[in-house]
């Protein structure tokens, strides 16, 4: 997407809403920031993390660390749908394009007239694709690009739609939810191409990455997590990993049999992009079913990072985090990509939290492993991910045998690991900001029990075999962290526990101000090198959204969508309990539905404006 | 619907329509009068829980909670207690005998409105929780008179034989 063609866009887009208002006069200073911004956000908020390294950093600076405290609620706005509500709205121009969970409505309001509906489309769905969707109904967003909102509907439509009337451009199906697979993910739009991937490992379903085009929705590759070379589009001897070449079939030779048919990976996290290699980046998640003595090998390629060209989606590296995944560790979160210094040279970084609660930090170019450590002091499933290039278990994670429920075995409760399944972080993105060169990571701070068993697959049915229980670390009773982490050393800087997990992804500004959401309902600001408490607000719902800025009409606002949901939603909805406390242990932990209930709505807020 | 899943409903249809005749109130007292390897049912025949005093629980008990943690959980919240997605099953069952909870199981329930998604899938076909599905019942019923707590029980009666075989034969 060329700035020019954008600012067409936008011109008339403004005219149409607003009808020669301020707008058109405000048009070219709102272009500064394309939807190919990849450096950060700025007036606009363009695409899912706000620019295509997934930073989730603006370089507005009206609000400070000096006046967040003075921040007020502008406008609110409702969705009309009660149900979790992940990810963030998108904002062009004059435009607030709003997206919403199942039935998955999306709405363009007018930012020039309070909110009004430019228009709304709400795709008619079948109902039977709800409970095929692990955890709740969530959709984390939409994308923008060559004029269009692109949305990954729950039935797995991807819909392309014309971003000034709501018009349906085109829609193409990309998998089946009859076998399980559903869309949740928010599509990356670069150049001419929009990219999406896949829920369903509960179910069975084999993971993918796809680029269609913008312009008509024709498939122009896709790249599976699992099966043959010409599956994955792994080039063995070219396609690096921990600095050596793959050999042929390096993903079908680690599973028995046919299992990698049904072997999830699927890829329903975020994307990033960079334009110096033209390489996208994303995360493989768990292997099916959660039973992991029913499927032996390393199952490849789930739990890996992947690097791809963009054009033709040939692998360039992949990392393997998880091998043979024991505990529901998926490998989806965001893939935050930044230019640090690393041992006193610049270099180009991929830092990524991993839900098995270790923190990498990789050269993204290649694919070289830096830094894995824990972000969180109560993992213990693993004592540390050997970091020597010349053992036979490099880059792997040395799991202890006690929390290991392979070694434990069928039917045997393994107790005390951590983190939980949903683990140190799920997939409620991080920010970073070049200002402190500092990561501002929300987190869960909870461990689990574990019985994995035998099950049978059955097509479109869960396909889980494990049972746990989630609880605190010993001794703990909060459930959460919000952190700010240095990825170069490997080190918290400054870690503010929270009652409940931290669900919602941050944003940080280069008014020196983070921001984040809690499963109670608060929108907080702290200030990004202390961790300071700066201001809090109570919106009308838990927020598992991910909070955003935006500039309009001279002034910053941040919003950030409520609605209490997700997986946080149903583990923590009726409190946590030990199951170690012993019999007659009554209470347990807080229990989330007596701070917030069900709701969906968009909260606004700026400085007063007088 | 494939065959599997209608032998699934039409089996707990024969069950369900007798135990329904000589139902005196939903779901009934729960105590146990009879047991048959291991496997107790109350005075109209069907299938309930056994907690001893020492807090000891039946073996479908245990396994029901084993196996409601792995398929229901991910909705009705740990423990049957509900959350946002779906409603609390230890609540539900207060006011469900077992042929209506069997016939929801197998077949789905829906409530979609403008406002609310609220969908039960039909799992009437997945063996990994119609091989399972009394004990899933008699965990639940445990957990909706208050005779089992939160959270994994304790102490249970050992697997019998007959359970064993039962389990290989129905998950195939
Ligand atoms: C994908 C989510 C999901 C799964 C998995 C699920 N349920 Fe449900 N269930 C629901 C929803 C949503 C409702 C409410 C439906 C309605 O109100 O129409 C429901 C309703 C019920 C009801 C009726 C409650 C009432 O008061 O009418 C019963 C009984 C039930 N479920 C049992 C189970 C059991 C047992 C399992 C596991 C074997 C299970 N469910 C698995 C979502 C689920």
């Amino acid at each position: 997407m060329k700035r020019t063609s954008l600012s067409g866009l936008l011109m008339t887009g403004a005219l149409l809403s607003s009808v020669l208002s301020a707008s058109v006069l405000l048009a070219p200073g709102v272009m500064a920031q394309g939807a190919t911004s990849s450096d950060a956000a700025g007036k606009d908020w363009s695409t899912p993390a706000g620019s295509m390294n997934s930073q989730r950093f603006s370089t507005l600076n009206q609000i400070t660390d000096q006046n967040v405290g003075k921040l007020q609620v502008a406008w609110t706005f409702s969705t009309g749908v009660l149900r979790g509500h992940e990810g963030a709205p998108l904002v062009i121009g004059n435009v607030m394009y709003v997206h919403a969970p199942f039935p998955n409505t999306v709405f363009a309001l007018d930012l020039d007239h309070d909110g009004k509906i430019l228009w709304k489309y709400e795709p008619k769905q079948d109902p039977n694709v709800i409970p095929v969707m692990c955890c709740d109904t969530v959709n984390r967003g939409v994308a923008y690009g060559d004029g269009k909102i692109f949305l990954h509907q729950a039935d797995t439509t991807l819909v392309a739609l014309d971003a000034k009337t709501g018009k349906v451009a085109w829609t193409v199906k990309t998998d089946d939810p009859a076998k399980g697979a559903t869309g949740t993910d928010a599509p990356l739009v670069v150049k001419d191409k929009v990219y999406v991937g896949v829920s369903g490992g509960e179910f069975g379903v084999r993971g993918w990455f796809a680029a269609y085009s913008v312009a008509d929705g024709k498939q122009v590759w896709r790249g599976w997590s699992m099966g043959p070379d010409s599956d994955t589009l792994i080039q063995p001897g070219k396609t690096m990993n921990l600095g050596k070449p793959v050999a042929a079939d390096s993903s079908t030779a680690t599973w028995q049999g046919d299992q990698w048919k049904i072997g999830g990976g699927d890829t329903w996290g975020w994307k990033s992009y960079d334009p110096k290699t033209n390489l996208i980046f994303y995360g493989s998640g768990n292997p099916s079913t959660w039973n992991p003595k029913q499927r032996p090998g390393d199952n490849k390629y789930s739990m890996t990072i992947w690097a791809r060209d963009a054009d033709t989606g040939s692998v360039k590296w992949v990392y393997q985090m998880t091998p043979h995944d024991e505990w529901d560790y998926d490998g989806v979160n965001e893939m935050v990509l930044t230019d640090q210094e690393f041992d006193g040279k610049p270099r180009h970084l991929l830092v990524h939290f991993d839900r098995n609660g270790f923190g990498y930090t990789l050269d993204r170019d290649t694919g070289e492993l830096l830094v894995a450590q824990k972000y969180d002091p109560a993992v213990n499933w693993a004592s540390k991910v050997d970091m020597d290039p010349k053992s036979a278990t490099y880059g792997r994670p040395q799991v202890l045998p006690q929390y290991s429920t392979e070694h434990n075995g069928e039917d045997t409760n393994s107790t005390n690991i951590c983190p939980a399944a949903l683990g140190t972080k799920d997939e409620q993105p991080s920010a970073f900001s070049p200002r402190t060169g500092l990561f501002y990571v929300p987190t869960n701070h909870v461990c689990m029990d574990y019985e994995p068993f035998r099950v049978s697959y059955t097509a479109g049915q869960p396909y889980v075999g494990a049972t746990l229980s989630m609880y605190p670390p010993k001794g703990e009773t909060n459930m959460g962290n919000f952190i700010a982490w240095d990825a170069t050393k490997g080190k918290i800087v400054w870690s503010l526990p929270e009652q409940f997990s931290v669900w919602s992804g941050a944003l940080a500004t280069a008014g020196n101000v983070v921001f984040y959401g809690t499963l109670e309902g608060y929108l907080k600001a702290v200030d990004a090198k202390t961790g300071k408490l700066l201001y809090k607000f109570k919106t009308p719902s838990g927020i598992i959204g991910n909070v955003m800025t935006y500039e309009h009409g001279g002034h910053q606002y941040v919003a950030v969508l409520s609605g209490v949901g997700g997986w946080a939603g149903i583990g923590l909805a009726a409190g946590l309990t030990d199951p170690h406390a012993g019999l007659g242990a009554v209470g347990g932990y807080a229990a989330l539905n007596q701070y917030t209930s069900l709701g969906g709505a968009l909260t606004v807020f700026a400085l007063p404006q007088n | 619907m494939t065959k599997c899943a209608r032998i699934f409903i039409v089996a707990c249809m024969l069950t369900c329509l007798t135990a329904g005749l000589v139902r005196a109130e939903k779901p009934g007292d729960p105590a146990a009068v009879s047991s048959e390897d291991g496997k107790y049912a109350d005075k109209d025949g069907n299938p309930t829980y056994k907690v001893g005093s020492d807090g000891k629980v039946d073996f479908y008990s245990y396994i029901g909670f084993v196996r409601y943690s792995a398929n229901c959980l991910q909705c009705h919240g740990p423990d049957g207690l509900g959350s946002t997605y779906a409603p609390s099953l230890v609540d539900s069952l207060k006011n469900l005998d077992y042929s209506e909870v069997m016939a929801i199981v197998a077949g789905g329930k829906k409530d979609v409105s403008e406002s609310q998604q609220l969908v039960m899938p039909a799992l009437g076909e997945n063996k990994n929780v119609m091989c399972f599905i009394d004990a899933i019942y008699v965990y639940l019923r445990g957990r909706s008179t208050g005779a089992i707590g939160r959270g994994r029980p304790a102490e249970h009666e050992p697997k019998t034989d007959a359970f064993t075989k039962a389990e290989d034969s129905c998950m195939g």
